[in-house]
């Protein structure tokens, strides 16, 4: 059995890879959820922010390099929501089509970048504190930061809003939303752009903490979706508790057995879920 | 066309006895196993449109599997192939038992818990079995081509021939035609008679053992595994591709696409190449769903089917079906039935009896609860207390598809027809799942005499689409009555139609009534309800209120005031 110092480290380290799951989930849920689109090449997104953060690195602050992506993300948003509503793609179909979209951005990353892992050198990530015998790092509190900002002011926008009461409404029945006067097609175009945002601020928290590489990709795209699947659709807080609750067993499991059976955690997590409480979905 | 399958067939048996160069009998093996994979995809994801982006897993669990018993164990490889196809399927067995249960998101959670087994497995395999390195599969040969590799190109031959009748057969059953129901509406489906649930279990465990069998050939022919070049996404991909690009909607279109993509990408095989390549069939995967649905050989059949003339065929007419019986004997019993959805009583303890061969009307204000009573018979929802006895026997925990097959059919009030079904093949549906069960050939036959009963016989072969309202809701009767139902329900048919086509459509139920079937009728318009019907039951807030001949029940204070609302003096 495992120190007490490595299990609350393994706790610890596995709320803050938890707080980067939410993160990714947060845009994926709210364009599923909201827009009935589900959108595999979020995580594309995401990566390719991330390589822009590491690629500019050298000349630029990641936080500047953050706020040029962000918006071209938010175009990007809007442009994949243009195009998935002007064909109009049914919500299965859009799986299909953001695959192609993921195989089209992983073959530009790789194309550029090589196949190999890639790791940002940054100022950031050699801040770190000990608190008590356990040690925290600068950016893992700039994503715990971000996720929590991010989702609770998302879900505040959602409750307190007249924008919010908008969304919800128009998630609830667009067309009767239409009729009482909600441009139904703008905000589509928000929620979209708004959802890729959050992609570019997730690429900056995977480029200050994690390697790079095309094939990764792939690997989060199962633990995210089961945070989203687990936190509930359209719903902002949910994914980041959902993936706080992952990323803590998972740390846990590889505490206390192989580090590579981590990736067994969420998806036993999600089917223990459809055996035990199918009506959830 | 017998004559050219024959020599189709000699040619590609022949090919590893000509001398040619082990080129030709790698390229062919490699055409051939990605015709097995996208078909045997196809036969699930295709045909009942859960898209499994798992393909690879279930491929790779027969790669291991061959690679672990035949290069590990030493086993004799050729009885390590049924072995591979039974793992595989096990696998997705027991994926799929766990989530097709699921009511709402199943397509979603279906393709995303397929894209995760693919981690889930490589996870297992280079932890469990593998260790690392990677396994080398060495093995010894049958004689029965020159060389080995014309061996290996004999066994993918056969694993195609095997898949290509697999699919053919499924595609041109009732359980193809039961799958393609699913993909186009799954609770109407079920409610028609599918066993859905068992049908797409079946479809999953099919495509699974195909791509397991071709894994374990596979292992033989890269004769060295590893988990990297096993359990990759990019085979998912192109799968879906191939079947996106040949059609998924007819069993020999994701061979077309296999051919199709397999030479394109032999084009970008090496280096920098094989990324073009990647992107190529990404965008090709966007193009094809977004601007030919229907893929290439869609396309071609479609242009094939607009030139064909429609069918002329003359319905012959009923003989004596049902002797009309009208005993008054109680058909259906409900007692105390109740359903609750989130906190919103839909029916609180209704009682109601069906007498056989009568029509009974069913009224009541919006919102009274008279769908959810069709919805809890049918099988559609479970209701939360209550028993319904139909002839007899008790019907509350059955699945839908059962109640169908005991002689219940109904129909929306908002029509659901299967969009991507002609109107044909609509109506030939429920006659294959229905009390007796028919193949399809008679189950058309059946079809065509309720086009003509209900008029639509000149519309046969077009797609619901195609129709207005008035000839939606003649396709629903028709599909509704096509299984013989001995007890119909029929949901305000008449809503929406103008006075003349009303006057159609009673006479069509009359002359059903005609033909044996016990009729509830649920409807607004009372000028029908008093022409047609023998007794009316009226609901309010999901109780019934009143029951009996029409003139009295309407007299009844209660139902005035449910109506109109009470009188105040």
């Amino acid at each position: 059995m495992p120190s007490a110092t490595l299990l609350g480290q393994s706790v610890l380290s596995g709320i803050f890879i938890g707080s980067l799951y939410g993160l990714l989930g947060l845009g994926l849920s709210l364009s599923w959820g909201m827009l009935r689109q589900v959108n595999l090449a979020h995580f594309a997104l995401a990566f390719l922010g991330g390589y822009l953060t590491f690629q500019l690195s050298g000349r630029l602050d990641p936080f500047v390099t953050l706020a040029v992506v962000a918006p071209l993300f938010f175009l990007a948003g809007m442009g994949l929501h243009w195009f998935l509503t002007r064909f109009s793609v049914s919500l299965l179909n859009t799986l299909l089509v953001t695959f192609g979209l993921t195989s089209i951005i992983e073959a530009g990353i790789q194309w550029y970048w090589t196949a190999d892992f890639h790791r940002m050198e940054n100022a950031y990530a050699a801040v770190r504190w000990k608190v008590g015998p356990l040690f925290v790092s600068l950016p893992d509190l700039l994503t715990l930061g971000f996720a929590l900002v991010l989702s609770l002011g998302a879900w505040a926008v959602l409750r307190f809003t007249d924008l919010g009461k908008a969304i919800r409404a128009t998630t609830e029945d667009a067309p009767i939303a239409a009729a009482f006067g909600v441009n139904e097609k703008l905000l589509g175009y928000l929620v979209s752009g708004l959802a890729a945002a959050v992609a570019a601020v997730a690429g900056l928290c995977l480029a200050l903490n994690h390697t790079l590489a095309p094939v990764q990709i792939y690997a989060w795209m199962g633990v995210v979706f089961a945070a989203v699947m687990m936190g509930g659709l359209g719903r902002p807080i949910g994914p980041l508790v959902a993936g706080i609750v992952i990323g803590v067993s998972e740390a846990l499991t590889m505490a206390v057995t192989n580090p590579t059976w981590a990736p067994l955690v969420s998806f036993s997590l999600l089917i223990a879920l459809l055996l035990f409480r199918p009506a959830r979905f | 066309m017998r004559i050219a399958l024959a020599v189709i067939a000699a040619a590609l048996i022949g090919l590893p006895y000509l001398g040619l160069p082990a080129f030709y009998e790698s390229f062919g093996y490699l055409l051939l196993s990605a015709i097995v994979l996208a078909t045997s995809w196809n036969v699930l994801s295709g045909y009942s449109g859960y898209f499994s982006f798992g393909h690879g897993a279930f491929f790779g669990v027969g790669v291991y599997t061959t690679a672990a018993l035949a290069g590990k164990l030493g086993w004799n490889f050729l009885w390590t192939l049924p072995l591979a196809a039974l793992a595989a399927t096990v696998l997705g067995v027991a994926l799929g038992a766990i989530v097709f249960r699921v009511r709402s998101l199943r397509g979603e959670l279906f393709a995303l818990l397929t894209l995760a087994i693919t981690f889930v497995l490589a996870t297992i395999a280079l932890n469990a079995v593998d260790g690392g390195p990677g396994i080398m599969v060495t093995v010894d040969m049958p004689k029965i081509a020159p060389t080995a590799s014309g061996v290996i190109y004999l066994m993918m031959l056969a694993a195609a021939a095997l898949t290509l009748w697999t699919a053919y057969a499924m595609y041109h059953s009732r359980f193809g035609t039961g799958l393609f129901a699913i993909h186009d509406d799954e609770d109407v489906a079920e409610v028609m008679g599918v066993p859905t649930y068992r049908f797409k279990l079946a479809a999953f465990a099919i495509s699974c053992a195909l791509a397991g069998l071709a894994g374990g050939i596979h292992a033989i022919f890269v004769s060295y595994v590893t988990v990297a070049e096993t359990f990759s996404i990019a085979l998912a991909v192109n799968v879906v591709l191939m079947s996106a690009l040949g059609g998924t909607r007819h069993w020999l279109g994701p061979a077309v696409g296999a051919i199709a993509i397999t030479v394109l990408l032999y084009a970008f095989t090496s280096g920098n190449a094989a990324v073009v390549g990647r992107a190529l069939t990404g965008l090709i995967l966007i193009v094809v769903i977004v601007a030919m649905p229907e893929g290439i050989l869609g396309q071609i059949l479609k242009r094939f089917r607009d030139r064909a003339p429609a069918r002329a065929q003359v319905a012959r007419p009923f003989g004596n079906v049902n002797n009309v019986n009208t005993s008054g004997e109680p058909l259906l019993v409900v007692r105390g039935v109740a359903k609750a959805f989130k906190g919103v009583q839909a029916l609180a303890s209704v009682d109601l009896e069906v007498r056989r061969g009568e029509i009974l009307g069913l009224v009541g204000p919006n919102g009274s609860g008279k769908s959810t009573l069709i919805n809890v018979v049918s099988g559609h929802h479970v209701a939360d207390a209550g028993s319904i006895l139909f002839e007899g026997e008790e019907l509350v925990g059955r699945p839908a598809h059962r109640i169908a097959r005991a002689g219940i059919a109904r129909t929306y009030q908002i029509p659901r027809p299967f969009p991507q079904l002609t109107v044909l093949q609509n109506v030939a549906l429920p006659p294959m799942f229905g009390q007796v069960v028919m193949d399809r050939a008679r189950a058309e036959e059946e079809a065509w005499r309720w086009l003509a009963f209900t008029g639509l016989d000149a519309k046969a072969h077009r797609f619901p689409a195609d129709l207005n309202l008035h000839e939606r809701k003649f396709l629903e009767l028709a599909r509704a009555l096509a299984s013989r139902p001995k007890l119909l329900f029929l949901d305000e048919v008449l809503s929406g139609l103008t006075p003349a086509e009303m006057d159609d459509a009673l006479r069509l139920i009359r002359a059903i009534r005609d033909q044996g079937a016990t009729i509830v009728f649920v409807e607004h318009v009372m000028r029908a309800v008093m022409e047609l019907t023998d007794r009316v039951a009226v609901l309010t807030y999901g109780k019934a209120i009143a029951e009996g001949v029409p003139a009295e029940v309407m007299r009844h204070p209660e139902v005035v005031s449910a109506y109109l609302g009470a009188a105040h003096v």
